[in-house]
């Protein structure tokens, strides 16, 4: 343990890491973002989703600093006077799962029909690429929305609020595999042809297991960074379908959510009320890009 | 170049059949038509008489090819919603999407471009590192938040500019723009910046990252060994070079644009196509659903086909058959 | 052999690459001098510092390299700390350049002419007509076939060998005094190699213009170069008439390179080669970079580094030929 620790503090990718205080500042705020929102049952200051603890005289409290403002709510209170701080922390718990989960759902999506496609080659392979080519003219965005649309016009309305959250994560990682399916077609491709596969080949390996443990490894690298820059996109999605409407049941408040019932108030002069939850996303989303593209540029020295 | 193009019209024709396909997918077999026009209350023989209307009754492919056949023709049938043809509703609201995502697209590309190229020339001095962190929040900033913060600023807090609508229109035939008036061009700025912003940074940061691997090149090189002046080498050789796969990119943002235009419409209430969809995701209202992905489709297809010839105009290995050249 | 003052001079070039790990000295203690006309040949394993000294003479290293210590100096004058635009106008003008892939060296979206004329209005006081006249002129003396017509081409009509010429069309166009060329003919099929080279020497004689000639090719070099330089790790093993290093090396490294070759007029059962492998520059030993692959390997070649030393005909960095080593 110690020996693997050892050799990762002596590795290229820590030094970068330990080089780059954008990048440390980012694991950071993306830390925080995670804790907060993980253990937002356990630190936060109050419970947005328990009714009785709402009282509408607290309705519209600005931010603690303000003149009007009141040490209980931090970053004051929204219309039915709940703590905004608890809400986002909340919401960023909808936002994180769903966009984890929808880019883990991408991933193994996209890592599987791409091995196939590369290992197979031939008409399979053709078939998947131009699927891929197809739907990556649409931004995902818009594919997101169509497959929300079908599925909420498919479905009976009662069947379709207790599955939504689903149907986001499934939408958004929809949406998103194609991505993942190139990348590992071509470092497939590539390490097909290797000598250590082909061998593998010769002696007679069942072509599964040559896929899984031979040419998988040597693709988690780029997976890795299209991840990382994926699930900031799928954040960013989840946020926007929420925004728009047909994403997280109102039940299930996220980010995005927050956003759209917040922008209602921006006239009347309650802007923290959208403003604070926009925020949390902006650095939320921020951290993890930079934490992508940081790992792009460690895992890829040419482009150093 | 005309068996060029041919050929490239030939390549987009699955990809639009496909596409209809989808959309008649979800036309024919995504919740019940029948039911959702009929309302609650009808007999079984207006029931009958609707489903033989819509052709219902057909085979497959015979309702397919019936439903390519008319949408070639723009038909698609009455909205869910509205009870008015799909047709007419996407083309009062074309004009203004078009109108912003033309803004939009101009702010990205030249702003995006000589930002791109000015990064990846001096990629260390400050601007480039400035430029590229504005770029890396663009990036991350979602579009509606950009909306967001410009109306709390340029609109609630200064007052200067509307934050919502089209302002003031002037009918020309059946297009209505808003470049005309006053209020038609202040209400369009808003809105053009948030939809191209996204778009711009994407174009900075892809045009930046071509930019520096042209450079290091071996015939970038050489041209500095044979001592042509930086600007021969940047602009002339670099440039062009980088233009190859920049051009396909940006063609495929200028099309998302219009696609992304169903955000920044929802933020400004600004009445377009996308503001039409997304009310018509909302509501299920499949038929404006399956047109405005089929017009989506026909736009990246259109765009495909340019940026297909602008690279046949930049890169010469295109001009001649392949075969040709190597050893 | 000649005794016309020194077109290129370089004095103790020491050529640094700052890492994270420490700074990798890539190219030290360098010296030599090129003759107006004169061909030196400069040979070594990869990693040796062959290329990056042309590029260092050309002012084209890498970044982060640079150069940390020395002087490169053209016809008297200094040329390592100019200014990039100074630079520029001397690249091209009288130091030319030839790359080693020619299928990349070529901008492959503009034709071989557009090329050659900017070059010329670049360097020369002639206008684009004059240019094309003479970038003509110029195809036709590289042996390409209807130049006139195929002025007008793009590089990816052209095969590999053909691109070659080209570039040292392009290479000569304007005239330099010094062609430096890095592995003109490694990336060429072996059948047109002697050609390529056979091209290369007679311009380079007709012109009277001088040429580093970099290459792993002795074969090439024995035909082509008067004086040839041995290079190991960064630094010149043994520098001489090219007849002298090739029949009687004094250097042990030079020994064994030169006895590596094939010999054409005799058959042999088994090519000698040298044990182990060049050094990295990340660890280069004490003492003689050669010492731990030195079969005469002796006590001061593991403690100081050897200076070129007069060896009778040549000169080496071999303790072997120092006077007082040898009395010790």
């Amino acid at each position: 343990m110690t020996a693997a620790m050892k050799r990762f503090l002596d590795s290229d990718l820590w030094w970068s890491f330990t080089r780059s205080p954008v990048t440390v500042l980012s694991a950071v705020v993306a830390l925080v973002c995670v804790l907060g929102a993980a253990l937002a049952p356990v630190i936060a200051p109050h419970n947005p989703f328990d009714l009785a603890s709402l009282n509408l005289i607290d309705a519209f409290k600005p931010p603690a600093w303000d003149e009007e403002g009141v040490r209980e709510y931090l970053l004051g209170t929204d219309d039915q006077g709940r703590d905004v701080l608890s809400a986002i922390m909340y919401g960023a718990r909808v936002s994180l799962l769903v966009g984890l989960s929808a880019t883990l759902f991408a991933t193994l999506l996209g890592v599987s029909l791409g091995l196939l496609a590369g290992y197979a080659g031939g008409a399979l392979d053709s078939l998947l690429m131009r699927i891929c080519d197809i739907q990556l003219t649409f931004p995902s965005i818009l594919v997101a929305l169509l497959v929300d649309g079908i599925t909420r016009a498919a479905l009976p309305r009662e069947l379709h609020d207790q599955i939504a959250l689903f149907v986001v994560i499934f939408a958004i990682g929809i949406s998103e595999w194609p991505k993942f399916a190139r990348t590992v077609r071509g470092s497939t491709l590539v390490e097909r042809n290797k000598e250590y596969v082909q061998a593998a080949r010769v002696i007679g390996v069942p072509s599964a297991r040559i896929m899984v443990s031979h040419v998988l490894p040597n693709v988690v690298g780029p997976v890795l960074v299209v991840a990382t820059l994926n699930l900031g996109l799928a954040i960013l999605s989840e946020a926007t379908l929420s925004f728009l409407g047909v994403g997280v049941p109102p039940t299930q408040p996220s980010l995005g959510t927050l956003i759209r019932i917040g922008n209602d108030f921006l006239f009347s002069g309650e802007w923290w009320i959208t403003i604070f939850p926009g925020l949390a996303l902006i650095a939320m989303v921020l951290s993890v890009n930079l934490l992508g593209d940081w790992l792009r540029d460690a895992l890829n020295p040419k482009l150093r | 170049m005309f068996a060029f193009i041919i050929s490239r019209i030939l390549q987009a024709v699955p990809v639009m059949l496909t596409v209809a396909l989808i959309s008649f997918a979800m036309f024919a077999y995504v919740g019940d038509p029948v039911a959702i026009m009929l309302g609650q209350d009808f007999t079984e023989a207006q029931r009958d008489a609707l489903v033989r209307d819509l052709g219902l009754d057909q085979p497959f492919w015979m309702q397919f090819a019936h439903f390519v056949a008319n949408a070639v023709q723009g038909e698609f049938g009455l909205s869910y919603r509205l009870s008015r043809p799909v047709a007419d509703l996407i083309a009062e609201r074309a004009p203004a999407t078009l109108e912003l995502a033309f803004c939009a697209a101009g702010i990205a590309l030249l702003v995006g471009l000589p930002m791109g190229v000015y990064t990846g020339l001096y990629r260390n001095s400050w601007l480039s590192r400035f430029f590229l962190t504005f770029s890396l929040i663009g990036v991350s900033l979602p579009t509606f938040l950009i909306g967001i913060l410009l109306i709390l600023v340029f609109a609630v807090w200064l007052g200067w500019l509307p934050s919502f609508g089209r302002g003031d229109t002037v009918r020309i035939g059946w297009w209505t723009t808003g470049f005309l008036t006053w209020s038609g061009i202040k209400a369009l700025i808003l809105p053009a910046i948030t939809l191209g912003l996204f778009q711009l940074t994407l174009i900075m940061r892809l045009v930046r990252a071509e930019m520096l691997e042209v450079l290091r090149t071996d015939y970038i090189k050489f041209a500095r060994a044979r001592g042509l002046p930086n600007r021969a080498v940047h602009f002339g050789h670099a440039l062009k070079n980088t233009m190859v796969p920049v051009i396909t990119i940006v063609g495929l943002q200028l099309g998302a644009i219009i696609a992304f235009a169903i955000v920044t419409e929802t933020v400004f209430q600004w009445p377009g196509m996308g503001l039409l969809f997304i009310q018509s995701v909302g509501a299920a209202d499949i038929p404006v659903m399956s047109a405005y992905l089929m017009l989506i489709a026909l736009v990246f297809v259109s765009i495909n086909l340019i940026v297909d010839l602008l690279y046949y105009a930049v890169d010469p290995r295109l001009r001649i058959g392949r075969g040709q050249g190597g050893h | 052999m000649s005794n016309a003052p020194p077109l290129l001079q370089v004095k103790n070039l020491r050529v640094e690459f700052p890492t994270r790990r420490g700074t990798l000295v890539a190219l030290d203690d360098v010296s030599f001098d090129i003759a107006p006309g004169e061909v030196l040949g400069v040979v070594g394993e990869s990693g040796a510092g062959k290329s990056m000294t042309g590029a260092a003479i050309i002012g084209l290293l890498e970044p982060p390299g640079r150069i940390a210590r020395g002087e490169i100096l053209l016809n008297g004058r200094r040329i390592d700390n100019l200014r990039y635009e100074e630079m520029r106008r001397i690249r091209g003008k009288e130091i030319g350049a030839i790359f080693q892939d020619p299928l990349t060296t070529l901008n492959p979206l503009y034709t071989v002419g557009r090329q050659l004329v900017e070059t010329m209005t670049t360097h020369l006081p002639i206008g684009p007509a004059e240019a094309r006249k003479r970038a003509i002129g110029w195809l036709e003396m590289v042996g390409i076939p209807a130049a006139a017509q195929r002025i007008d081409s793009y590089p990816h009509e052209f095969s590999g060998g053909m691109r070659q010429r080209v570039v040292i069309a392009l290479a000569l166009c304007a005239e330099p005094r010094l062609i430096v060329a890095d592995e003109p003919t490694t990336a060429l099929d072996v059948s047109i190699q002697a050609q390529v080279i056979a091209l290369l020497k007679t311009l380079a004689r007709e012109k009277g213009t001088a040429m580093m000639l970099v290459t792993h090719d002795m074969g090439v070099i024995a035909e082509t170069a008067d004086r040839v330089a041995v290079m190991y790790a960064g630094r010149i093993a043994e520098i001489g008439p090219v007849r002298e290093v090739v029949k009687h090396a004094n250097h042990p490294y030079s020994e064994g390179l030169m006895a590596s070759i094939p010999p054409l007029d005799r058959r042999v059962e088994r090519l000698a080669q040298i044990d182990g492998a060049m050094p990295r520059l990340s660890a280069i030993p004490r003492g003689c970079a050669y010492n731990p692959r030195c079969p005469q390997v002796f006590d001061k070649c593991r403690a100081l580094r050897p200076d070129l030393i007069n060896a009778g005909t040549t000169q080496a960095a071999c303790w072997l030929y120092d006077t007082e080593t040898a009395r010790d």
